[in-house]
């Protein structure tokens, strides 16, 4: 009996949740604040800068979101979260959506019930090695320590790699990313290996960066992408497709600094501009929203390109290059579905 | 016999010989050498040997120290202005001094409180901590918890005035019931202490003042070692008499409050403190209501309250054991009731006992106070963990960081444990 009662708590413990859940987009205009979980720092992707305010690529998809249904790019709590605890913050309600540089996988789509709404960077594990190694394929890398860290999907795309490619290596096991830079530094290990964008952050730390390239080779593949609850679609569409208004805009050439002139009357030549700024149609209605959400979530921080550049572009010291996440146009893989 | 060798001997002193100073290889600092340090030639080898590896950590770390940079911008501007020298970047304390104390969100213009708060908390400790200072003084400890957390948390001061009413109201009806018995006094101070809360939860909404004197922070927004300090203080405060009560209850002849304490303590000791502080996180934020969301730090401080008071306990039961037992029976002898026996007669005595082992769990639980930076709050550590070293300026920046944290928390513990052993000193009454 004492069971059952346990189990009828659970139940309607997460039927509540359930319930809550049906509305987010409600409970964000209700609450005024858009509360947005982010990763409690990565280079890049998500910090607080020295007054407090959070920077970052993932940042800047929140900031976008609050925009379009808020009015207000500052209308964000941004809630830290963990490797560990990202997961549970989102399924229980306390966040609405999650921007924390999260691999889109079968599992954690199907089974643990989320929604991934796209991808804003594709990721994939690389190598970087000391440049006087003269290796300059992952493999020639016989017979080489490597540090990895320990528990992630990165150590078993190592093994696989290896096993596919019929050549032998020694595992050097670490814990974080900080441990892992001083065991490569100090020459604890020959290869680092976890996913490029870390790579060319962590690289980005050395006193000689020049001293160390990172392989050609990927060997895995991860997409990372924002991602809400399963069950609430409206809220779903309106993040998926902020994240498509971004990209879309790069590709159709509209700019933080041309948002404004673009978006006051309907030109005739550019229909898709049109729709996409509510000039013409009405997409922000059928979101839910008002006609001028995507301008405004363009406005923030500008398109996906402008974002990228002022984050983890070449002008950074991180310094990364489009590649995979260039517009399809330019051989990338960014696709946005059109709005029409 | 004077006279015998009168003539014979050339010269007879008179005098005494002043005493001359010892052989310059039997005193003074080549005296203290040779016997410490090169009693042997062994010893002799051993103590180049250490001067050596002396000479080369200080070689190394005294230029990394003095030559630092403080000010700079990032880690590649420090590089520059060392140019390839030897040298600490230490700018990236004076830039982020503010995010390590106060955490990365707590307002900076009221960054005053939790300074006014944490100078108040030496005056409100020194009556307990110093038995000679003036006992009046504990009234203003009675007051400090109410005003420190109205202080750092801010808003309306009428939620501090309640929790400080209720228990005035309950102490109140404990001096009047006491004297019939203790239990009727104790059970019924707690009642009168929870209506007056429960009443009062009704009335401060409809009067608290849209404008606050001091502006409300979300107990999101508390960080660095700030939050160290608050979580450190709370819950060794909050620990030691829930740790007597539960040493008290284990040891009772009871059986029901006895085993109700037996669990408690074995249950909690058996669990890590990381798997509470998850549960505290995580999963209770399924079995609350929507909406209706306790304070993350508040369920973080019943956590570790509940983890260091059942350490508390057992140290305290150590204490109780090694009392002999002539000094119960004495007690009983002299006819004193249950609370009377403990209180005046085996509590001082196991406590002075115990004070070793509770320094020790309150100095442990400061430092595990670090643990909720897995949780994602941005304490001392978790602000270096995750912003500091996230931010792309400073990425890299390690010894200068977690040395500064290394310091703090020493600074810390030191004091605790140079304090303990005074107060060892002060009540020492036997005659080892």
């Amino acid at each position: 009996m004492n069971k059952s009662v346990v189990f009828g708590a659970l139940t309607v413990a997460g039927l509540a949740a359930g319930a809550a859940a049906a509305g987010t987009l409600d409970d964000v205009k209700a609450r005024g604040k858009l509360n947005c979980g982010v990763s409690t720092g990565l280079v890049g992707f998500a910090a607080p800068d020295a007054s407090g305010e959070w920077k970052g690529f993932d940042v800047a998809v929140c900031r976008a979101v609050a925009a379009a249904v808020l009015d207000d790019p500052s209308a964000v709590e941004f809630v830290p979260t963990t490797g560990k605890t990202r997961f549970t913050a989102l399924a229980s309600g306390e966040i609405d959506m999650l921007a924390r540089n999260t691999t889109w996988t079968f599992s954690r789509d199907v089974d643990l019930k989320f929604e991934f709404v796209g991808v804003n960077y594709y990721d994939g594990q690389g190598f970087m090695i000391p440049k006087e190694l003269g290796v300059s394929s992952a493999k020639e890398l016989d017979g080489a320590t490597v540090c990895i860290q320990t528990g992630t999907t990165t150590e078993l795309n190592l093994a696989d790699f290896f096993r596919a490619n019929n050549i032998s290596y020694e595992p050097v096991p670490i814990e974080t990313n900080a441990e892992a830079q001083q065991q490569y530094l100090a020459g604890a290990c020959d290869v680092y290996t976890t996913d490029a964008s870390g790579l060319a952050a962590t690289r980005a730390t050395f006193e000689n960066p020049g001293d160390h390239i990172v392989l050609p080779e990927i060997v895995s593949k991860e997409p990372l992408g924002p991602l809400v609850r399963h069950g609430d679609n409206e809220w779903g569409d309106i993040v998926r497709w902020t994240l498509n208004a971004l990209i879309s805009a790069e590709e159709l050439g509209v700019t933080s600094t041309n948002v404004a002139g673009l978006g006051e009357k309907a030109n005739p030549e550019t229909p898709e501009i049109n729709r996409l700024l509510g000039t013409e149609g009405n997409l922000g209605e059928m979101l839910g929203l008002d006609a001028d959400w995507a301008k405004r979530a363009i406005a923030v921080e500008g398109n996906y390109g402008e974002i990228f550049e002022k984050n983890i572009g070449e002008s950074t010291p991180i310094g990364l290059a489009r590649g995979l996440n260039g517009q399809w146009k330019n051989g990338g893989l960014l696709y946005s579905p059109p709005f029409r | 016999m004077s006279d015998t060798h009168a003539q014979s001997v050339a010269f007879v002193r008179e005098t005494q010989i002043p005493p001359s100073d010892p052989p310059s290889s039997q005193t003074g600092a080549v005296k203290w050498m040779h016997e410490n340090l090169f009693s042997s030639w062994f010893y002799g080898l051993l103590t180049l040997l250490s001067l050596y590896v002396i000479y080369v950590v200080l070689a190394g770390f005294l230029p990394w120290l003095f030559n630092g940079v403080w000010q700079a911008s990032s880690i590649r501007e420090c590089r520059e202005v060392l140019d390839g020298a030897t040298g600490g970047c230490f700018a990236v304390l004076t830039e982020r001094w503010n995010q390590l104390l106060f955490g990365i969100a707590y307002p900076q213009d009221s960054y005053w409180r939790p300074l006014l708060a944490f100078v108040l908390l030496f005056i409100a400790a020194a009556p307990v901590l110093f038995a000679m200072l003036p006992r009046q003084m504990l009234l203003f400890t009675a007051i400090y918890p109410f005003l420190a957390f109205w202080l750092i948390w801010g808003g309306t001061i009428l939620w501090p005035l309640l929790a400080l009413a209720g228990f005035i109201v309950g102490y109140v009806v404990f001096g009047r019931l006491v004297k019939q018995s203790f239990a009727y006094g104790f059970f019924g101070a707690i009642v009168a202490a929870m209506i007056t809360w429960w009443i009062g939860g009704f009335i401060v909404p409809a009067i608290a003042p849209e404008q606050t004197l001091l502006s409300a922070v979300p107990s999101r927004d508390m960080g660095g070692f700030m939050l160290n300090m608050i979580l450190g203080t709370v819950c060794v405060s909050l620990s030691l008499p829930i740790g007597i009560v539960l040493a008290l209850g284990r040891q009772s002849s009871m059986p029901i409050i006895k085993w109700i304490c037996v669990v408690y303590i074995e249950f909690i000791r058996g669990v890590p403190l990381i798997t509470l502080l998850f549960v505290a996180s995580v999963v209770l934020a399924y079995f609350f209501p929507p909406g209706s969301n306790l304070d993350l730090v508040l369920r973080v401080i019943i956590m570790i309250t509940m983890f260091s008071s059942a350490y508390i306990a057992e140290v305290i039961r150590g204490g109780l054991a090694a009392l002999p037992r002539g000094q119960y029976e004495a007690a009983d002898s002299l006819g004193l009731d249950y609370p009377q026996a403990m209180r005046l007669i085996v509590l001082p005595q196991a406590l002075k006992i115990s004070i070793p082992g509770i320094v020790n769990v309150a100095v442990g639980l400061f430092k595990d106070t670090t643990l909720v930076s897995v949780i994602s709050m941005f304490d001392l550590v978790g602000a270096i963990r995750g912003p500091i070293l996230a931010a792309t300026e400073w990425n890299g920046v390690y010894w200068e960081l977690w040395l500064f944290a290394a310091l703090l928390f020493f600074i810390v513990c030191y004091g605790i444990s140079q304090y303990s052993q005074w107060l060892e000193r002060q009540l020492a009454t036997d005659h080892r």
